[in-house]
């Protein structure tokens, strides 16, 4: 029994880590292009920048 | 003369000093059009952000001010072969998005708190069969309400605030019940936790609020994306007018005109607002707003409307009317008039609702009362009269009507019908009655050459590749059939009269039949364009031409038992031969925009439910009168904002399928609001009688949600 009392609090906290995290994903407009954040982690621009104009 | 490009209408200060734009992206195939698109338009000197939406082809652009001018953006993609169209976003697609972020946060918050109640429940609902101590089961239920109490707070405000509206303009909606029950369940729950009882109903309260959450987010997800591609598509068709300062000229979009400017519109543009013209002489294809294809001699001092398509010569105006789409008087006046008379249809659920909350609060009042009698405690009494409340709360009815619309709506979009009204589903699927105006509807909204059959193929494609150094409208129309895209070197245009080239030595003319030394004798609909080759010379007729599978398709409407007739505006000499290809009997021409109202106002009052299916600036009057209306993108901007829909492409299909998809949901709306019925009529009296527990409520709540659901999805056949 003694042990619900810390548990139930521990699973909320974690529940709601959970649920700030969506919101900052939300805010942060993370959702806003999910085409594109599926493609774009295809591209390698990031890796060398000057480099990218030879192709 | 170089012509500068001025697009200060569109560049926006941002937060950081620097001016930001959007841009609706064409030509964009595949994700690695990310990053050719960021890179070229970033390698332009000035520019500190190139960001493309890839979802909606959307690009924002931000440059410091001064370092960088916004035409070089549109030249650094235009290099690239895209074609970027910047815009002003619309205020209602930006209140929706809002809306849809606000919901979306609230479904975020009830769906935690359903998951972590449910968690609380689940436990508690095992433990009073085996062996929990009511110091564990007070403690869960604590925790409950802890988190219910807030969650419900932030999630539910979307239905209180909808409810409380309904309330003080004293009629009732859905979100009444939905309000009320989830106030009293959780009022209830607290005081039963309070007197350490067995049951609470937290979780029906929350998950109650999740499910309804979850349909309301997914109407609002399907609503942004058709309105990104309208205004996307908006953004493509709006058109730039050159602007004479002096006598420099000077592009600017045409919404940035103002009364008093001088404008110059070349030949083949469109008139981008309504003026007097100042100079030149010209013809002008007015079919845009009277559904006249007969053109009319302007010259100076004549009125011109926006929309308007310049033909032979160049024209100098004074805008008298800003913002491009200026209405003419009389439209104006009968659009009001039209808009009002308009007998709002109530919609389902409205309809659903105001007969289903008293009934709900009937029973439960009902409830309370017989318990009463029959000698329970008042406590006893109020309980299962709340139970009654929370079992009937219409869960599965708040979401029969909008999961279809949502399944519906994205059929539609797939079958190219873009919705302008959420509700115009509905009123679809009641058409008896179609009304289609000619010009540009079931016709193309260009004309075409439409004599190939009778032509030499090797003067027609030579005529054709001519026709690519014109920018007269016929010559446009004429171009289409050219196999090769590339001008002649030499060509030469004469305005007014045609174009001239030397092809193999010998002088290729075409044009006007003086300019060609042809003599023709053509009477009909046709406009004729003169072609001359040395010795050998064809009479090219260029004219409106049918929808492709216009046919077809009035076919399958009169196949589908609906009543089919024409409205013109254009003379009665153009619309016969088309109603007869068509074989509709009932067919009009020659109207005035009064007219046709009047021809929709007969029908209706005859008991008719008509669907207007038009274009023209002339159409906008009757698409506001009609039971329901359908607008081609190419229509005028004024007419496609009274329309309840939008139909992309060049077939007339859309038109089909927007009545078979629309008919399909109301079957499935009807069906799902029996299903939520069916659902009452068995867990009603169990509530009466007093058996409901928190598990049976959770149960019958989800699975009767489920049910509708899953019935919804079926919304999605018949379109194909």
């Amino acid at each position: 029994m003694n042990v619900l009392v810390y548990l139930v609090p521990l699973a909320l906290g974690l529940g709601l880590t959970g649920l700030f995290a969506f919101l900052w994903a939300l805010r942060s407009g993370q959702y806003s292009d999910v085409d594109g954040a599926a493609l774009r982690v295809l591209s390698d621009d990031d890796l060398h920048e000057a480099s990218t104009t030879k192709d | 003369m170089t012509e500068s490009l001025d697009l200060s209408l569109y560049a926006k200060p941002m937060a950081d000093g620097t001016l930001g734009m959007e841009l609706a992206v064409e030509g964009i195939a595949c994700g690695g059009c990310i990053g050719r698109i960021e890179h070229a338009v970033k390698s332009v000197p000035g520019v500190t952000e190139a960001r493309l939406n890839f979802t909606n082809r959307r690009l924002h652009v931000a440059w410091s001010p001064g370092l960088a001018e916004p035409a070089a953006i549109l030249r650094a993609l235009e290099d690239g072969g895209y074609h970027g169209h910047p815009f002003v976003p619309m205020r209602v697609e930006q209140q929706e998005a809002a809306e849809a972020r606000r919901l979306t946060r609230c479904l975020a918050v009830a769906g935690f708190a359903a998951m972590n109640i449910m968690l609380l429940s689940v436990s508690v609902w095992s433990g009073n069969v085996t062996d929990i101590t009511p110091e564990t089961r007070d403690f869960f239920h604590w925790a409950s309400a802890l988190i219910a109490l807030p969650a419900a707070a932030y999630a539910g405000r979307p239905f209180f605030a909808s409810a409380w509206r309904a309330l003080k303009s004293r009629s009732l909606n859905m979100d009444v019940p939905i309000s009320l029950g989830v106030i009293l369940a959780l009022g209830m729950s607290l005081v039963e936790t309070a007197n350490h009882a067995e049951h609470a109903y937290f979780d029906s309260a929350i998950m109650l609020l999740f499910f309804l959450l979850v349909g309301r987010a997914l109407d609002y997800a399907m609503r942004r994306k058709t309105r990104a591609v309208a205004g996307n598509l908006a953004a493509l068709k709006a058109e730039n007018a050159h602007r004479l300062i002096g006598d420099e000229l000077v592009s600017v979009p045409s919404a940035a005109l103002k009364a008093g400017d001088r404008v110059l519109v070349k030949p083949g543009e469109r008139i981008p607002a309504d003026g007097i013209v100042l100079g030149g002489k010209s013809d002008l294809d007015e079919s845009l707003i009277t559904g006249e294809t007969a053109r009319r001699d302007v010259a100076s001092g004549a009125t011109v409307y926006a929309g308007s398509l310049n033909y032979s010569g160049a024209l100098t105006l004074k805008v008298t009317a800003a913002g491009g789409t200026a209405l003419i008087d009389e439209i104006e006046n009968l659009l009001e008039k039209a808009a009002s008379a308009k007998s709002r249809a109530m919609r389902l659920a409205d309809r659903a609702s105001r007969v289903y909350a008293p009934v709900v609060h009937l029973t439960a009042a009902l409830t309370l009362a017989g318990w009463l009698i029959a000698g329970a405690s008042v406590h006893d009494a109020l309980i299962t009269a709340i139970a009654v409340l929370i079992i009937t709360c219409p869960c599965a009815l708040a979401l029969a009507i909008p999961a279809v619309q949502v399944v519906a709506s994205g059929a539609l979009f797939r079958a190219n019908v873009i919705l302008n009204a959420g509700d115009a589903i509905e009123r679809l699927a009641e058409v008896d009655t179609v009304v289609f105006d000619k010009t540009g509807t079931l016709t193309l909204p260009e004309p075409r050459l439409v004599n190939a059959a009778a032509l030499d193929p090797e003067l027609l494609q030579m005529a054709a590749r001519l026709a690519l150094s014109s920018r007269h409208p016929l010559a446009v129309a004429l171009s289409r059939e050219a196999t090769t895209r590339v001008p002649f070197d030499d060509a030469v245009e004469e305005p007014g009269q045609g174009v001239r080239a030397r092809i193999n030595g010998i002088d290729t003319r075409l044009g006007s039949p003086q300019f060609c030394d042809v003599i023709t004798s053509n009477a009909s609909q046709a406009s004729a364009v003169c072609f001359r080759h040395g010795k050998r010379f064809a009479v090219i007729a260029i004219a409106q031409k049918l929808r492709p599978d216009a046919v077809d398709v009035v076919n399958a409407l009169r196949g589908r038992g609906l009543d089919l007739y024409i409205l013109s505006g254009d003379h009665v000499d153009a619309v016969a031969p088309v109603a007869r290809a068509l074989d509709i009997e009932q067919w009009q021409g020659g109207l005035k925009p009064a007219e046709k109202i009047a021809c929709i106002e007969t029908l209706k009052a005859g008991g008719r439910r008509v669907l207007m299916v038009g274009d023209g600036l002339n159409d906008a009057p009757s698409l506001a009168a009609a039971h329901v209306s359908l607008s081609p993108i190419s229509a005028a901007d004024v007419t496609q904002a009274q329309a309840d829909a939008v139909f992309l492409g060049e077939k007339l299909k859309p038109v089909l399928d927007a009545i078979v998809v629309a008919r399909r949901a109301r079957k499935l709306m009807t069906q799902n609001l029996w299903l939520a019925a069916i659902y009452n009529a068995v867990a009603v009296p169990v509530a009466i009688a007093g058996a409901v527990t928190p598990l049976i409520a959770a149960l019958a709540m989800s699975g009767s949600s489920l049910l509708v659901t899953l019935n919804a999805v079926r919304a999605n056949g018949g379109a194909r």
